[in-house]
C-alpha cells in the first residue's frame, strides 16, 4: 500500500453509501460513487452500500436524513455528502481528490 | 368507529389531547389521523405541549407515540420532562415510546446533487411500526432549514412528508418557530391546514401569562379566544375563560353563618350551599373575623373547607382566632381544614387559578374562603381580575361549593362599595358589608346586607363588638333619630335607664296619691252616709207624727 504511485491514495479510503431500495437517485449515487472511485482510487477503497429500506437500525446509527447520503469515514475528516453525486467537481473537492 | 361516526350525528374523529382543558376547548382534542400544527416563539411550552400530548396518549388512552426531536437529544428530553413527572425511559422500556434524535449538522454536511428525505421518511416509518404508534410529534421540523441547503427539495418533501402521516393513519404534532409574518419561520401552516394552535407568552406589568389560541380547526367547532395556559409540576393545562353554560345546579340548603345574630339578619337563617358570597369593608372591620366564624361553622359540621389567607400566615391567622375564642386548629388536626397562605404576587392571576383549582380537585371542599379577594386585583388589571374571577366562580358553583370572599375597599363616605368591589359585586349572591361608624370620638363596627339573591333579608345596620368570646350582635337600638350605636348607644341607654326610674317614681307616687284620695272619698261617703242616715230618720220621726195625728183627726170625727 505505502508504495502507491498516486500520492492521493497512500491511505484507504472507506466510504459508507445510504440508499434505499431500488430508487432512482440511489442507482444513479451508486454509479456515480463507483466511477469516482475508479477513477481516482484504483482499487484502493472500500465502499460498502447500506440500504436502509432493509437495514433500518443503520438510519437512526448514522443519523441519515436525506437519501442518498455518502459518508467518507476514513480517513479523517469525516465527509458527509448528500445527493446523487452528479457534480463531480463538487464531490472530488469535497472528498479531496484530484485528477 | 367508521360505523358509528357515519351514523345521523356526525362526531368529528378526535385524539384526546390529555392536556387538562385542551380537550374542552377543541371539543375533544386534536383531528384524528391528520397532523396539527403548534407554533409559538421561544419558550411558550410547544415542546411540553407535544411531549404532553404523547405522554398522555400512553397512560391514558394507551395510544403508543413516536418523538422525533431536531433540537434537543433524546437524554436531555428525558430530563427536561422528568421535573414533571414523566418518566420516558421507563415508557421507553415499556415499547410505548421511541424518541428519535434527527441531528442535522450543516458543517458537516456537504450537498452534491439531488436528493430526497427518504432517510427521515423510513426512520419514521420503523419508529412507527416498531411499537405501532398512533401518535407522533415532529418538534421542531423546521430546523431541516437550517440544516440543509435545498430549499425546493426541502419544501416538496415536507409536504410529501404530512400526506405521507396522513396516509399512515397518525395523529401528528408538527411544531414549528413563530414567523415574523407568517405563524412560522417557514410556513408550515401552508402545507398542515387541519389544525394550526398558536401559544404565545406575554408579560404585561410584569406577570408573564402564556396564552393558546386555535387559529383554525377543520372539520369542527372550537373555542376561538385566547386561552390562558398555565406549565407548573404536572404540565400544561388550559384554562377556559368561561365555561359556555350558566346551568348549574343549585342548591336550597341553607348553612348557617357561624355568627350568632347574622343568621337572623337573613330570613332563611342563613347562605344557600353553593352560594358566592363576598365580605366587604374597610381595613379593620373584621371582615378575615366573620371568614373565620364561618369556616369555624362549617369545620363543626364537619364540611371540608379551604381557606386560602393572603394576607397572614396559617399560624398566624389560627393565633389571632384564637384570641377570640375560635379554635381553628382542631380542625387542622382533624384534617377538615386546610389554610393556605401565598402572596398574591407570588404568582400571576392564572397560578393561583390553577392552584385553587388543584386543591379544590385534590381536597373536595364544600367550603371555601379567599381572604382577600382585593389582593388579587393588585396582581392584574381589572379586566383580567374579573375574567378570573368569572372562571373561579363558574368552577366553584359547577362543584357546588359555597365560597366566601372577603374584599377590602376603600373608605368611602357612603355606603355605596368602590370600584374594587364593583368587579365582583354582580357574580356574587350575597353581599354583607362591615363598615366604620365613626361618631363622637369613636368607632364602632356595624354589618349590613346589601344583597342576598333569592333570600329575604334585614335592612339595618347591625352594630357588632368583637370581644374575647368572639362576635356580638347588639340588639338594634332604636333612637329617636335612628339606629344608635357605640356611644350614643350607651348614653341613650342610660337617658332611657334614668327616665324609667323616673317614671317608676312617678307611678308610685300617683299610686300613693290615689290612695289618699280614696281614703278621703270614703271618709266624704261614710260623712254623706251619716247625714243621709240621720236625714231618714228624721224623715221616719215626721212621718210617724203625721200618722198619729191623722188618727187622733178621725177619732174626733
Amino acid at each position: 500500500m505505502e508504495d502507491s504511485s498516486d500520492g492521493t491514495s497512500t491511505t484507504k479510503h472507506k466510504f459508507k453509501l445510504f440508499v434505499s431500495g431500488m430508487s432512482v437517485k440511489s442507482g444513479h449515487a451508486i454509479e456515480n460513487i463507483r466511477k469516482i472511485c475508479d477513477t481516482y482510487l484504483t482499487n484502493n477503497y472500500e465502499l460498502e452500500i447500506v440500504d436502509i429500506s432493509r437495514d433500518k437500525e443503520q438510519a437512526v446509527i448514522h443519523q441519515i436524513v436525506a437519501i442518498p447520503t455518502l459518508i467518507k469515514t476514513h480517513p479523517e475528516p469525516k465527509r458527509i455528502i448528500l445527493g446523487d453525486l452528479s457534480d463531480k467537481e463538487k464531490v472530488l473537492y469535497i472528498l479531496n481528490l484530484s485528477e | 368507529m367508521q360505523e358509528k361516526t357515519k351514523s345521523h350525528s356526525f362526531i368529528f374523529p378526535k385524539t384526546p389531547t390529555g392536556v387538562d382543558g385542551l380537550d374542552e376547548i377543541t371539543d375533544g382534542g386534536f383531528p384524528k389521523g391528520r397532523p396539527t400544527l403548534i407554533c409559538g416563539g421561544a419558550g411558550c411550552g410547544k415542546t411540553l405541549l407535544s411531549m404532553q400530548f404523547l405522554i398522555k396518549g400512553i397512560t391514558e388512552y394507551d395510544e403508543p407515540g413516536v418523538f422525533m426531536s431536531f433540537e434537543e437529544p433524546s437524554d436531555d428530553l428525558t430530563l427536561n420532562v422528568k421535573s414533571l413527572g414523566f418518566d420516558l425511559e421507563q415508557l421507553k422500556k415499556d415499547k410505548k415510546l421511541v424518541v428519535d434524535h434527527v441531528r442535522v449538522e450543516r458543517s458537516e454536511i456537504e450537498e452534491a446533487g439531488e436528493y430526497d428525505l427518504d432517510g427521515l421518511f423510513i426512520r419514521l416509518g420503523h419508529a412507527i411500526d416498531s411499537i405501532k404508534a398512533t401518535r407522533v410529534v415532529l418538534d421542531t421540523i423546521e430546523s431541516l432549514f437550517a440544516g440543509l441547503d435545498n430549499q425546493a427539495i426541502l419544501r416538496a418533501e415536507l409536504r410529501r412528508l404530512f400526506h405521507w402521516l396522513k396516509t399512515k393513519g397518525v395523529t401528528a404534532v408538527i411544531t414549528g418557530e413563530r414567523g415574523e409574518a407568517t405563524l412560522t419561520r417557514q410556513g408550515l401552516e401552508e402545507y398542515v391546514s387541519d389544525c394550526v394552535i398558536v401559544l404565545d407568552h406575554r408579560v404585561i406589568e410584569q406577570v408573564s401569562t402564556r396564552r393558546l389560541r386555535i387559529v383554525k380547526y377543520r372539520g369542527s367547532t372550537h373555542g376561538t379566544n385566547e386561552y390562558p395556559f398555565l406549565i407548573d409540576e404536572d404540565g400544561i393545562s388550559v384554562l377556559p375563560i368561561t365555561s359556555l353554560k350558566l346551568d348549574n345546579e343549585v342548591s336550597s340548603d341553607i348553612i348557617s353563618t357561624g355568627v350568632p345574630g347574622l343568621n337572623e339578619m337573613f330570613h332563611g337563617g342563613g347562605f344557600y350551599r353553593g352560594s358566592n358570597i363576598l365580605v366587604s369593608g374597610t381595613a379593620g372591620t373584621a371582615k378575615t373575623t366573620v371568614a373565620c366564624y364561618f369556616a369555624n361553622e362549617q369545620c363543626e359540621k364537619n364540611e371540608k373547607t379551604i381557606y386560602f389567607a393572603f394576607e397572614e400566615s396559617p399560624h398566624q391567622l389560627v393565633r389571632n382566632m384564637k384570641s377570640i375564642g375560635i379554635d381553628l386548629e382542631k380542625h387542622i388536626k382533624k384534617g377538615i381544614l386546610q389554610i393556605h397562605s401565598s402572596r398574591p404576587s407570588l404568582n400571576g392571576l392564572e397560578l393561583h387559578l390553577l392552584t385553587l383549582r388543584k386543591l379544590i380537585k385534590e381536597f373536595e371542599p364544600t367550603t371555601i374562603i379567599i381572604d382577600p379577594i382585593s389582593n388579587l386585583i393588585s396582581v392584574g388589571s381589572e379586566h383580567e381580575v374579573r375574567s378570573m374571577l368569572v372562571r373561579l366562580i363558574d368552577m366553584l358553583k359547577a362543584n357546588n361549593i359555597t365560597a366566601m370572599f372577603t374584599s377590602l375597599n376603600k373608605q368611602t363616605d357612603s355606603f355605596r362599595p368602590d370600584l374594587a368591589e364593583e368587579s365582583v359585586s354582580s357574580l356574587v349572591d350575597t353581599w354583607i358589608t362591615v363598615r366604620d361608624m365613626e361618631g363622637v370620638g369613636e368607632r364602632n363596627r356595624g354589618i349590613f346586607i346589601i344583597k342576598a339573591r333569592g333570600m329575604g333579608h334585614s335592612n339595618q345596620v347591625r352594630e357588632f363588638v368583637i370581644t374575647s368570646k368572639g362576635i356580638e350582635l347588639l340588639d338594634v337600638e332604636l333612637g329617636p333619630q335612628g339606629i344608635l350605636t357605640g356611644a350614643a348607644r350607651q348614653s341613650y341607654q342610660f337617658k332611657k335607664t334614668m327616665s324609667d326610674i323616673k317614671l317608676q317614681n312617678e307611678i308610685s307616687r300617683k299610686d300613693r296619691e290615689i290612695e289618699r284620695k280614696r281614703k278621703v272619698l270614703e271618709a266624704n261617703i261614710e260623712a254623706l252616709r251619716n247625714e243621709f242616715e240621720s236625714a231618714e230618720e228624721e224623715l221616719s220621726i215626721l212621718k210617724a207624727t203625721e200618722e198619729l195625728q191623722e188618727k187622733l183627726s178621725s177619732k174626733k170625727k
